[in-house]
């Protein structure tokens, strides 16, 4: 098998093993990358020299005889929300295109710390708000099934690098699905892990209450080694969670007989075909390795996009104030606006650095939390949130875990929702209900389309339990092929 | 025109800064000083992605002031965002407390030791924390308006501490202000420094007049920019002024026009309207996502109320009682602060008559310190030499003249007892030596040997004087006795 096919975990195999040398492996994706990301657009930028300079430094280490890491010599892409000290991070915004972080992410140093190979930068939503990347002030990312379509968003780009083989894993962030949306359209696996398990430390924020770091990749086995180099406590987040990090890949072997499984029937109404194919196929697999699966329903789920769509841009308003032009980022003088000085400055700084969605968002926040609106809208958000975490709960009260699609249809075609942030916000019915409730949840390829293009399914699970997650889901990667189906980018 | 008659009814808000070593939500310093943007790090500049961290010490503190202050401590408490733009608040928010401070609801006694008014308990509404914004610094020289800011205070903890209204005058808003800032110097919470902006109080000042159609009241006008106490009590006597004659003139009453903000014009002593920040009124206050609450166990305040010490009330009451000193004298001696009390309890420790200790520290001590701009700390006399000193007093080894003279030549050349004693010529004068003494004055003036003989005892006063000429250490009682018995044997 090619390096560019071959798994994470594979490729540390080969790295520690001595078969084959970091700078052969980071070498060989960078070519890939180079040659085809043109048309994908998957990266804002390639640390070529940097990565191949990391591979060098790697392999000293390894040759020396040290011990190394478990993503040592496994080059990674991250999502440009993540800070990295001495690199810019822009969050696709012309507010910080030229911004470099004088810090680094929490999550960021776990990856370095574990050896991994940073190769990139990737293309997203500007500050992670929307769904298909189309919202990036820097770039257009495609869908390697098809160019002409969205590769999902937020994290576009990171669901495209995987898919297109520029890499084996990829950092995202996922606030209302924007790991697991993209991972669907792109047919790669993505986890968002429980609220808490990764620290937030250096996430650039779009909705502190909701946002959370996690892996996409080819096999959810690769998710495992990533989510347990990600996860942990730290104490410069508050709100992660101070909890063990179990030895994830190590679940993956064990046998699933006997595992509770609720299927979510009604989501299964208004759902492409392909997609409700995937799901019950899915359904009769897992029965068929042992799980018990029966019907559940989580009752307010329905209004979880409407609560989200409060909750979400209201953090925003406040967590993009810091945006103002003064001490970093783009500052557009006064002279530029109708009112001067101060004012004006604020005024032409922030129309001139956020698009059009973030502008929305900011507008959609401000109101909602303004006096005479905060109990009719964010208040009232609140409560909902609180039904929808006692759904889950006593959903979980039965079952183990919950399984569904990921989104209503697959990926469309560039431009086609542009017009329509309404029926854009829909595509996150499925999703935005586990980033509410805090819990774990992952997307894997399930099927294609008549048209040839992938469909995931989701599952989710209690607070804290990735282990049966990743277990299940390595299960069902086990009993079928569809995660190993790669586009041929033309 | 007849005067009506008033009542001045104020409120105070003042803002401590809380000793701590480290900010509030970082571990950058807040010593007072250091040249601009030299104590900061990417969460007190809010740089993208940096999260808060509670000091846990900031918050003991202030909870430690809200039981000094009678206050209730709920169970939970937890931290909002104050949204508003401002060029020296780096995340477009502050962190504060909005609906559950960690203290509300108690009180502060007042009193005046000259009897102008009775005793009286100022309600507390509730005492917050909350982060300090930095510094702006607007230099208009040269026509070219340039601001700068400072961000090395952003972030200190502050205490803010919101009274009821409740006081009636002036003098018992300074009374209010210094009993308070006494309080916090007790209890080791703030050094409650005005000139580095550790203190800083904002007064809502109104007036209810009796008129023939029963009580008004006036606008309440908000006053700020007072820089001393001396400054709240000159700004709070001219308001009232000013509010009366107001409505002399134009009736306006509580409601009929928006609060009023005011600035105190140290210089020409009145108080100027001031622009207000803009839209200032809509601070959209919703939970910060990125802390949590905080749950208080019935330990953990039992702990910190172990901590709290006697208050300068307590303290006062306690030298009343146990010292017997008066009201007054008990008063000076507290004003001076927690560490004049330590000096003065280990002064009494050593057996020093607390009379005798009192006198000497309002007089000599006070005195000296005001000479030497020294505080209590950096007196080069110690508690334990002093009481030494006065022991020798006490003793009548040396009396009052003499142990004045000893107390400045340990204070000046930092000698200490035996020593400065010794460089004064003063030692003891054995019997032998005050015999021969005594005998060669007699020897000397035999007519004052008559008079006395004759009755005119007086006359012996005369040698006294010579005596100390001849032999400072010379006690004149001693002398006196053995030269009446000399002249009566003789
Ligand atoms: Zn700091």
């Amino acid at each position: 098998m090619s390096l560019t096919r071959s798994s994470a975990i594979e490729l540390n195999r080969l790295f520690v093993s001595g078969e084959v040398s970091a700078r052969e492996i980071v070498q060989t994706y960078l070519e890939r990358a180079e040659q085809w990301d043109r048309r994908v657009g998957a990266f804002l930028e390639l640390y070529r020299d940097e990565a191949l300079a990391r591979a060098d430094e790697l392999q000293r280490k390894r040759d020396s005889g040290a011990e190394l890491g478990a993503l040592a010599g496994v080059p990674i892409s991250v999502k440009d929300v993540l800070c990295h000290r001495g690199h810019v991070t822009s969050c696709a915004s012309k507010m910080l295109q030229r911004f470099e972080s004088p810090y680094t992410a929490t999550a960021i140093e776990r990856l370095l710390a574990d050896d991994a190979i940073l190769i990139g930068r990737t293309n997203m939503d500007e500050f992670a708000m929307g769904g298909s990347t189309e919202n990036s002030a820097l770039g257009t990312t495609r869908n390697p099934w098809d160019l002409d379509r969205v590769p999902g968003g937020s994290s576009g780009g990171a669901a495209a690098s995987v898919s297109a083989d520029f890499c084996p894993i990829a950092i995202g962030s996922d606030t209302g699905g924007s790991i697991r949306q993209p991972a669907a359209y792109c047919g790669v696996s993505g986890l968002k892990p429980t609220y808490g398990r990764v620290s937030r430390y250096g996430l650039v924020a779009f909705a502190s209450s909701l946002d959370q770091v996690g892996p996409l990749a080819r096999s959810v086995g690769d998710l495992a080694v990533a989510l347990r180099s990600l996860a942990g406590y730290d104490g410069r987040d508050s709100t992660s969670a101070p909890r063990e990090v179990p030895d994830y890949a190590a679940s993956l072997e064990e046998a699933m007989a006997g595992v509770r499984i609720g299927l979510l029937e009604e989501q299964l109404s208004q759902l492409h075909p392909a997609i409700r194919d995937a799901v019950t196929g899915a359904a009769e697999t897992l029965a068929s390795l042992g799980a018990v699966v029966e019907p559940v329903a989580l009752p307010h789920a329905e209004y979880g996009v409407a609560t989200y769509y409060l909750i979400a841009p209201s953090e925003a308003s406040s967590n993009l104030a810091r945006y103002d032009g003064v001490r970093y980022g783009l500052r557009v003088e006064a002279a530029d606006h109708a009112e001067g000085g101060l004012v004006g400055m604020y005024g032409a700084t922030r129309s001139r650095g956020f698009g059009p969605e973030v502008k929305r968002r900011i507008m959609l926040g401000t109101y909602a939390l303004s006096a005479g609106y905060y109990d009719a809208y964010y208040l009232k958000a609140l409560k909902a949130r609180r039904l929808i975490q006692d759904d889950y709960r006593r959903a979980f009260e039965r079952v183990d875990l919950l399984l569904g699609p990921t989104t209503p249809s697959p990926a469309f075609r560039l431009g086609e929702l542009t017009d329509d942030p309404l029926e854009l916000y829909l595509q996150d019915l499925f999703t935005v209900t586990a980033n509410l409730a805090g819990v774990p949840a992952l997307s894997v390829p399930a099927g294609l389309t008549e048209e040839g293009l992938p469909v995931g399914i989701q599952l989710q699970a209690r607070p804290f339990d990735e282990a049966r997650l990743l277990q299940v889901a390595g299960r069902y990667q086990a009993a079928t092929d569809w995660h190993t189906r790669r586009p041929r980018i033309a | 025109m007849n005067m009506a008659s008033f009542r001045t009814v104020i409120g105070l808000e003042v803002h401590v800064q809380l000793k701590t070593r480290t900010k509030l939500f970082c571990r950058c310093s807040t010593r007072f000083g250091a040249p601009p943007n030299t104590q900061v790090c990417p969460v007190c500049t809010g740089m993208p992605g940096a999260l808060p961290k509670l000091n846990r010490r900031a918050l003991e503190l202030a909870v430690l002031a809200g039981m000094a202050l009678h206050c209730e401590i709920p169970r939970f408490t937890k931290w909002d965002r104050k949204n508003y733009f401002y060029p020296d608040l780096p995340k477009g928010y502050q962190i504060s407390q909005y609906d559950l401070p960690v203290s509300q609801n108690g009180y502060l006694e007042i009193g005046d030791d000259q009897g102008r008014f009775a005793s009286k308990r100022v309600g507390i509404i509730r005492a917050h924390l909350e982060e300090d914004a930095g510094k702006s610094m607007h230099d208009e020289a040269a026509g070219v308006a340039e601001s700068r800011i400072d961000l090395n205070r952003t972030g200190t903890p502050l205490l803010e501490i919101v009274s009821r209204p409740d006081m009636a005058s002036a003098r018992e808003a300074k009374a209010y202000l210094t009993e308070l800032k006494l309080l916090l110097e007790y209890l080791g919470v703030s050094d409650c420094n005005m000139q580095e902006g550790s203190l800083r109080v904002d007064a809502n000042v109104n007036l209810h007049i009796d008129t023939d159609s029963g009580t008004i009241a006036t606008p309440i006008v908000e006053v700020k920019n007072m820089n001393s106490f001396r400054a709240v009590e000159r700004a709070l006597e001219f308001e009232a002024r000013r509010q009366y004659d107001q409505w002399r003139q134009t009736g306006e009453r509580l409601g009929d026009v928006p609060k009023q903000t005011r600035g105190w014009d140290d210089q020409r002593e009145v108080t100027v309207p001031q622009r207000e920040k803009e839209e200032s009124s809509d601070y959209r206050y919703f939970p910060d996502p990125d802390l949590v609450p905080v749950v208080w166990s019935d330990a953990e305040l039992a702990a910190i109320r172990q901590r709290l010490g006697a208050s300068p009330r307590e303290v006062r009451s306690r030298l009343i009682q146990e010292a017997g000193l008066s009201a007054y004298d008990a008063g000076v001696l507290v004003q001076q602060g927690p560490a004049m009390i330590a000096y003065w309890d280990a002064v009494i420790a050593e057996g020093v008559s607390p009379k005798r200790a009192a006198n000497w520290l309002q007089q000599d001590i006070l005195r000296l310190l005001k000479e030497r701009s020294e505080s209590i700390d950096e007196f080069p006399v110690s508690a334990e030499q002093l009481a030494e000193l006065l022991r020798q007093v006490e003793s009548g080894k040396l009396n009052t003249t003499r142990g004045r003279e000893v107390l400045t030549v340990m204070v000046e050349e930092g000698r200490d007892l035996v020593s400065s004693m010794e460089s004064l010529g003063i030692r003891e004068v054995d019997a032998s030596e005050l015999e021969t003494l005594c005998r060669e004055l007699l020897q000397k003036n035999p007519s004052v040997v008559e008079d006395v003989r004759a009755g005119k005892v007086k006359a012996i006063g005369a040698l006294i004087g010579q005596a100390r000429k001849l032999n400072p250490n010379a006690d004149p009682g001693a002398v006196r006795n053995l030269l009446m018995e000399m002249v009566n044997r003789s």
